[in-house]
């Protein structure tokens, strides 16, 4: 455990977030999209647990933080599917490039 | 090196190599799949730290729930055999030149900061005693936002039904 140290955990977490986000940039569908934000919020998690590991190990508030990031993210993937389902009837794509009817 | 050393190394390079995979893939059935692949390593990174619990709610959530959720929309909204578009050139070469910025950027900052790394003696974290402080209401208590999960889930499972029905259905 010791031997690994923490900045290569905050490395790991850095490249899972910055992978995430040029998905996120990059791709055009939305499900793919939400599949690049769902490896956002795991970095940020890997993150929580690493400070809670090290810098504090007597206390569990990342544990829980890292609980409650799951939860949410969980409720946010099945709100975001369920758009995307309702996207998909009225325009029968999910490419984000065919969605622009608010668009000026 | 040791072999628990190396055990979290190649944990990494396995969230790394298929998150990279995920995300560029051409396929998006198999980019939901390498996405899989990178969540179960990342489980493996949590069950390495001794986090059982957060790594089995990990396998149980995201593995169990998420990624079917995903395959379920990929296989609702998607016709079989069809890769996805190219993506726009200009647009990756931006995107990979802002995602490789930041990461110089924030790596360089991180190690440059000390952080004050404690190596007393770790805390028990059974089931226990996460179930005693999610339920606690003193200082150290987090049982306000857990009623919060509650409420948050419960909006959000009415706001998926009423998103998802269908609009012209007359039975609700």
């Amino acid at each position: 455990m010791n031997e690994v140290p923490l900045s290569h955990f905050l490395i790991l977490s850095t490249a899972l977030f910055f992978i995430g986000v040029f998905g996120f940039l990059s791709r055009r569908n939305l499900v793919t999209i939400l599949m690049s934000l769902e490896l956002i919020l795991n970095s940020v998690n890997i993150n929580f647990i690493a400070f809670n590991q090290y810098l504090w190990p007597g206390k569990m508030d990342g544990l829980f933080f890292t609980l409650f990031i799951i939860a949410i993210a969980a409720a946010e993937a099945a709100v975001a599917i369920a758009i995307i389902l309702h996207l998909y009837r009225h325009y029968r794509s999910i490419d984000a490039e065919d969605v622009d009817t608010l668009r000026f | 090196m040791s072999i628990s050393a190396m055990f979290f190394y190649a944990l990494s390079a396995a969230v790394l190599v298929s998150a990279v995979l995920s995300v560029t893939s051409r396929n998006i059935f198999r980019s939901a799949i390498f996405l899989l692949f990178s969540l179960i390593s990342i489980a493996g990174i949590y069950f390495w730290m001794n986090y059982e619990f957060i790594a089995a709610v990990q396998t149980i959530v995201y593995v169990g729930g998420i990624v079917v959720l995903i395959i379920f929309s990929i296989f609702l909204t998607q016709q079989a055999g069809v890769s996805l578009p190219a993506p726009m050139k200009g647009r990756m070469i931006y995107a990979a030149l802002a995602s490789i910025a930041g990461f110089v950027l924030v790596v360089m900052q991180l190690l440059a900061h000390p952080f004050k790394v404690d190596n007393s003696v770790v805390a028990s974290r059974g089931i226990k005693d996460i179930g005693h402080g999610l339920l606690e209401t003193g200082a150290n208590g987090y049982v306000l936002p857990f009623e919060l999960v509650s409420i948050l889930l419960l909006a959000a499972m009415i706001g998926c039904i009423v998103i998802a029905l269908k609009p012209n259905s007359t039975t609700a």
